[in-house]
């Protein structure tokens, strides 16, 4: 758009500034460029002045101008003589300037080298464990409070949190779990095919989903469901100052909010898990007799000689183990959350990333144990 | 429940964020029985300052003393069964969102009380009819208006009957009736139950009205410009700034 306004810069004497504005200068016109006026100033400028005649109208696009150079011109310790502004022009500046700019006290965002920043997230590394174990302490504490007894909290949370955990997550764990048992039985069956032996692919199926899968991947849906919405819960509850509020009445919040939310989720875990074994055999169960021809009772055969209980047992042992993960992952992150819904935001990404990254190395410690001890 | 004498005394005290100092050299006390009011331009630390006195945020430097006792030097649990006997009030009312005005009124009684189901629901009722929400016992939080969530959470602040009410800008958000009845409301506490009152207003009208001691935060030198009586700080107080602030900028 061509510029309704033109801003011509001279220099009357060796010492003054004269600055004409003319025309019209309003939104959603362009504005007038500050900079390139503040160019014509050098050491010998002392004082700045306007002139007006041909100015027509204004509006905020103005203003902003006339803030930054009269900013810009004070910091340099030059005069600005406004009295040739429109008068409205003149009391909205002084308005503007009345406070002056603040240089709020912030901690500073250093950008120094490598090193140094290396070492400043180093630091920030060994801050955020310090604060990860102080919450896993205190949560421990409060579960040693409830095992005696005196742990305070609504046995009415326990049960919301169940229906919001258990029966609602049953479709999309019925969806994913089938899905991978399809894709363990594809997987098997093409390496077994080689030698004949496809009836192999219940051993495989079921194994895989029993001890690892079954548990994995519901770890990783409830951390996407359950995780995060503990930590918008708690997020928002932050930024409220609804936690504050439960500590100035003495009520510790670990006990009120985080005990319920683990409760129901190590609760539920566990079934959960079975169930999404079970949907797993049967995907499997699918691929073998369908499309690898393999008859239906030999599969259900294969498949019960090749489980026993503790295959079950090691699986629903994580699940439960993954649901004091997702837990306190979601709800930590929920607490430490900033005080706006930006840092909600953050927070339910963070607690999500937090509880998958535990699950995988939990399972691979788990698994090692498993291992060490022949189970 | 009511006592007399010095109920907190703050000394040297220097309150902030991090690295970040809010307020420093900060000394008054505040006797049983006063209403005692923090005023100061918006960012000076005014609710950073409550935080400290009630227990949430831990000062930088400098002590306060509860009743002669230093209150962030003793053990969690002592201060914690001090605290219990604070009424607060936070600037955004900061009710407990998944719960009904009557349960979030309900929580602390059942915690701290022997009273009944029904006691406790009626003791809800009772106070929510003090700051006129009689009525609006089921509402959730999201439901009422802003106004109306603050005067949720005053109720919610007085019904343990505390010997101390801390108040974050209890009549901000109000309308100039509702904020009067505010007003006598917090006289009639401060009469009825002899508590001390602490609070940081705007309000003019409360600052003067029914203030009796007035601690003045200055955002520029983050230190305390002023302390005395609302009267003294508007016509006497040797500082002109204080003076300026309390009557909204009209130099006398
Ligand atoms: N959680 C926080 N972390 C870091 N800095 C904070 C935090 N809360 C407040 N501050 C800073 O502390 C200063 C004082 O904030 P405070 O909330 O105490 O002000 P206030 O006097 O209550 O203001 P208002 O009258 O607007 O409520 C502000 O400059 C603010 O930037
Ligand atoms: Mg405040």
């Amino acid at each position: 758009m061509q510029p309704a306004f033109e801003v011509l810069v001279s220099r009357p004497s060796n010492e003054s500034l004269c600055i004409r504005l003319a025309g019209t200068f309003e939104s959603p016109g362009p504005a007038p460029d500050a900079a390139a006026a503040l160019a014509a100033i050098d050491d010998e400028i002392r004082s700045i002045h306007f002139e007006t005649n041909a100015l027509r109208s204004w509006d905020s696009t103005l203003m902003a101008f006339l803030l930054k150079l009269v900013r810009s011109a004070e910091a340099l310790g030059i005069a600005v003589e406004l009295d040739a502004l429109p008068s409205g022009a003149r009391r909205l500046l002084a308005l503007a300037t009345a406070v002056p700019e603040a240089d709020p006290a912030r901690p500073e965002v250093a950008a120094h080298g490598k090193l140094a920043r290396a070492g400043v997230r180093a630091a920030g590394a060994w801050v955020e464990t310090q604060k990860v174990t102080t919450f896993v302490g205190e949560v421990a504490l409060s579960v040693i409070k409830l095992v005696r007894g005196r742990a305070r909290f609504r046995g009415g949370d326990v049960w919301r949190v169940i229906q919001e955990a258990g029966p609602s997550a049953l479709p999309i764990v019925s969806l994913i779990s089938f899905l991978v048992g399809l894709i363990l039985a594809f997987v098997a069956a093409v390496q077994l095919q080689y030698f004949g032996a496809q009836i192999y692919v219940a051993d495989l199926v079921a194994l895989g989903m029993a001890r690892e899968m079954g548990a994995m991947m519901t770890g990783i849906i409830m951390a996407g469901r359950t995780g995060a919405a503990f930590a918008a819960q708690l997020g928002a509850m932050t930024a409220n100052e609804e936690i504050d509020a439960l500590s100035t009445f003495g009520i510790p919040p670990i006990d009120f909010l985080v005990l319920p939310r683990m409760i129901a989720l190590v609760a539920m875990m566990p079934l959960l898990v079975l169930y999404s074994d079970l949907v797993g055999i049967l995907g499997g169960l699918v691929v073998g007799v369908t499309i690898l021809d393999l008859n239906f009772a030999e599969y259900v055969n294969e498949t019960r000689a090749a489980l026993d209980l503790a295959d079950f047992g090691t699986g629903l042992f994580k699940g439960a183990v993954y649901g004091v993960a997702i837990a306190v992952a979601g709800c930590l992150r929920g607490m430490q959350s900033g005080r706006s819904s930006a840092a909600v935001g953050e927070a339910t990404t963070s607690a999500v990333v937090t509880a998958i990254v535990w699950i995988v190395l939990t399972s691979a410690a788990l698994t090692l144990v498993y291992n060490v001890l022949g189970i | 429940m009511s006592s007399t004498g010095t109920q907190i005394e703050v000394r040297g005290l220097e309150i902030g964020y991090g690295d970040f100092s809010v307020q420093h050299g900060l000394d008054f006390s505040i006797e049983s029985g006063d209403i005692f009011v923090i005023i100061g331009g918006s960012g000076c630390g005014k609710s950073t300052l409550l935080r400290a006195l009630f227990g949430l945020t831990r000062p930088k430097r400098g002590s306060i003393l509860y009743r002669g006792e230093d209150f962030w030097e003793a053990p969690t649990a002592q201060r914690q069964r001090w605290m219990q006997r604070f009424g607060v009030l936070f600037q955004a009312g900061a009710l407990w969102s998944s719960m009904t005005l009557a349960e979030n009124i309900a929580l602390p009684l059942g915690e701290y009380t022997d009273l009944s189901k029904a006691e406790i629901r009626d003791r809800a009722s009772w106070v929510l009819s003090l700051v006129g929400l009689a009525g609006f016992e089921d509402f959730r939080p999201a439901e009422i208006s802003g106004g109306m969530r603050k005067r949720a959470g005053l109720a919610r602040a007085v019904a343990l009957d505390p010997e101390i009410l801390f108040f974050d800008e209890p009549s901000a958000g109000l309308d100039p009736l509702s904020s009067k009845r505010l007003d006598e409301l917090i006289l009639l506490l401060q009469e009825t139950l002899g508590s001390t009152i602490v609070m940081v207003t705007h309000e003019l009208a409360s600052i003067f009205g029914i203030g009796t001691k007035a601690l003045f935060l200055d955002a520029e030198s983050h230190t305390q410009l002023a302390l005395g009586s609302p009267a003294w700080l508007r016509d006497e107080c040797p500082d002109p700034k204080v003076r300026t602030f309390l009557r909204r900028g009209e130099n006398g």
